[in-house]
């Protein structure tokens, strides 16, 4: 083996390189998502589980309820905790498999970076959502074609951008606990907690402290989100979803952000 | 070109880095020698940014690394060959690199030819790889922005002797073409068969630095008698100081013409009389860092 010859590594001729433009870090960054078997696998899940949901609706809802929020229903729980996976792993990836010792070589500003995995989440999750309505609507045709049932169209354009937001929200949760924690089964662990045991200790304190009630809309931040799927939410609900997801996500988001800021990556 | 500047780094009451200036020129390979732990990567991680300094600088090309606009272009890095996401394939894992920097796909396979991986293994998922495969993968990732600066953290670790040979080759080949190649080892004979400079650092502090040659020099004599009870008795007299090897040579700091000449003014019949070359170095490495290494004088 001998070494092959290299080009000049120093000519006087060479191009000032360029800064890297946001656009291809982003790229980059959605390119991670999909390049290991696992990540490929949980994209593809999200497909699968669609038409496997909108199956099950096919087949054993009663007639009457084969109407396109149904399908809507049945895909939103998969959804509900693929994305937020998907959110949390594109970010604890880079220290759990430590491949950030390569990422934040490549491009030395950690905000880029992350704030490209921001961006890279967001779209997939806008278009998983978008891939789940389509099959949803397919669900719908052919569901009622078998049954001959009415078609149904019971989901208005403001329900299905709620959706998606609610759907963009619980990834944002999950990108929060990816930022923060920066380990793939800690955060992972963690979502659960927030999106499963906080809300039944919210509901719980609730029932049995007055006082509670009425504060509850404003700092159960899964509470607040559960308004997005019941028409337009009204001017408070919309204020009682920021309260609370300042307090459940921008506050904890910020911190997370300044520790990855500070922190040594090794 | 490679300027490291009272660079500082503390953990509490930790020194980890201390105080740590050295310059690695272009066209010539630094070799950054330690004992394990001595600082060696805390040092390269700060170059680069992933680790903050507590206080001093370091500068690529006159520049901060963080103000480089696009660092894979100008300055290769390998600081660990297993931090890769296990589940890429190594051409996968070059063509993030590539795509990071905006270098034509072509590259990748280019780049894969070069540090000698096969298809075959290339498109094998990186927990399937050998240290030394991972190895030839990092360098790959850092070479493939035909870089002008090269920072390496013990890259021949893994390697089988012809792949230390041929990045032996490499490394020579890029700084004999204008390239800054700084590397690290905690093992002496890597650094000395490679490195035109050496920074020997312990614990955190520079103990030596200077050319080979230099440090070479410093390391003296290495002279061998039939009698070395009198030959070590007429050199203290003429006030050069021995140490003895266990074998029966003398080493000493005074230069081999001094050593013969008074060998032949005292009589003494020399065996062997020859400058203090591989061993010299590597006493001066133990010398250097025996009160700063894990085994202490004992080494």
């Amino acid at each position: 083996m001998t070494a092959v010859a290299i080009e000049k590594p120093t000519t006087t001729t060479r191009i000032a390189p360029k800064r890297i433009p946001t656009t291809r870090v982003v790229s980059v960054e959605l390119r991670k998502m999909f390049d290991t078997r696992s990540g490929f696998w949980l994209m593809a899940s999200i497909g699968i589980l669609a038409v496997l949901a909108t199956a099950a609706v096919i087949l054993w809802a009663p007639d009457d309820e084969l109407k396109y929020s149904t399908y809507a229903t049945a895909f939103g729980f998969p959804m509900a905790v693929l994305l937020p996976m998907i959110a949390i792993l594109s970010v604890t990836s880079e220290w759990s498999q430590r491949s950030g010792l390569t990422s934040f070589t490549l491009i030395p500003h950690r905000g880029r970076v992350i704030s490209a995995k921001a961006i890279a989440a967001v779209l997939i999750g806008v278009a998983s959502m978008l891939v789940a309505f389509a099959i949803g609507a397919v669900g719908n045709l052919v569901g009622t074609a078998i049954t001959g049932t009415n078609l149904t169209w019971d989901i208005t354009f403001n329900d299905f951008w709620l959706i998606i937001l609610a759907n963009v929200l619980g990834m944002a949760v999950g990108f929060m606990l990816g930022v923060l924690i920066r380990n793939s089964p800690g955060a992972i662990v963690a979502y659960f907690v927030y999106s499963l045991v906080l809300p039944t200790a919210f509901a719980i304190l609730a029932e049995l402290q007055g006082w509670f009630r009425d504060l509850q809309p404003w700092v159960d931040f899964n509470y607040a989100q559960s308004a997005l799927f019941n028409g337009m939410p009204s001017g408070e609900q919309w204020a009682n979803l920021g309260v609370a997801g300042a307090i459940w996500l921008v506050v904890p988001l910020t911190v997370g952000l300044i520790l990855v800021l500070r922190s040594e990556v090794k | 070109m490679i300027k490291v500047e009272a660079l500082t780094k503390r953990y509490g009451a930790f020194t980890a880095v201390d105080d740590v200036s050295f310059t690695a020129a272009a066209g010539r390979v630094t070799g950054f020698l330690g004992p394990n732990g001595a600082g060696k990567s805390t040092t390269m991680r700060i170059m680069v940014g992933l680790t903050p300094a507590s206080s001093g600088s370091a500068a690529i090309s006159g520049r901060r690394y963080a103000d480089l606009p696009n660092p894979g272009l100008e300055v290769g890095v390998l600081l660990d060959a297993s931090a890769q996401h296990a589940g890429r394939t190594g051409r996968e894992i070059l063509a993030i690199a590539a795509h990071t920097m905006g270098l034509p796909k072509a590259r990748v396979g280019e780049m894969l030819e070069r540090v000698s991986l096969t298809d075959n293994e290339a498109n094998r998922r990186v927990r399937n790889y050998s240290l030394g495969m991972r190895q030839r993968l990092g360098i790959a990732t850092a070479l493939i922005g035909d870089p002008e600066v090269l920072i390496l953290d013990e890259p021949a670790n893994g390697l089988d002797p012809a792949g230390i040979r041929w990045m032996r080759d490499l490394l020579r080949d890029y700084a004999n073409r204008g390239g800054t190649v700084l590397l690290s080892s905690h093992l002496l004979h890597e650094i000395e068969v490679i490195a035109d400079d050496i920074v020997v650092i312990g614990n955190g502090r520079i103990v030596a630095q200077g050319t080979k040659t230099e440090l070479l020099q410093a390391a003296g004599t290495h002279v061998r008698s039939a009698d070395p009870d009198y030959l070590a008795r007429a050199l203290a007299v003429s006030g050069v100081t021995v140490t003895r090897s266990g074998d029966g040579a003398l080493r000493t700091d005074a230069d081999p013409a001094l050593v013969g000449k008074i060998a032949l003014d005292a009589g003494v019949a020399l065996t062997e009389l020859r400058a203090a070359d591989g061993a010299g170095l590597e006493e001066m490495f133990l010398e250097l860092t025996a009160d700063t290494q894990r085994e202490g004088v004992a080494a």
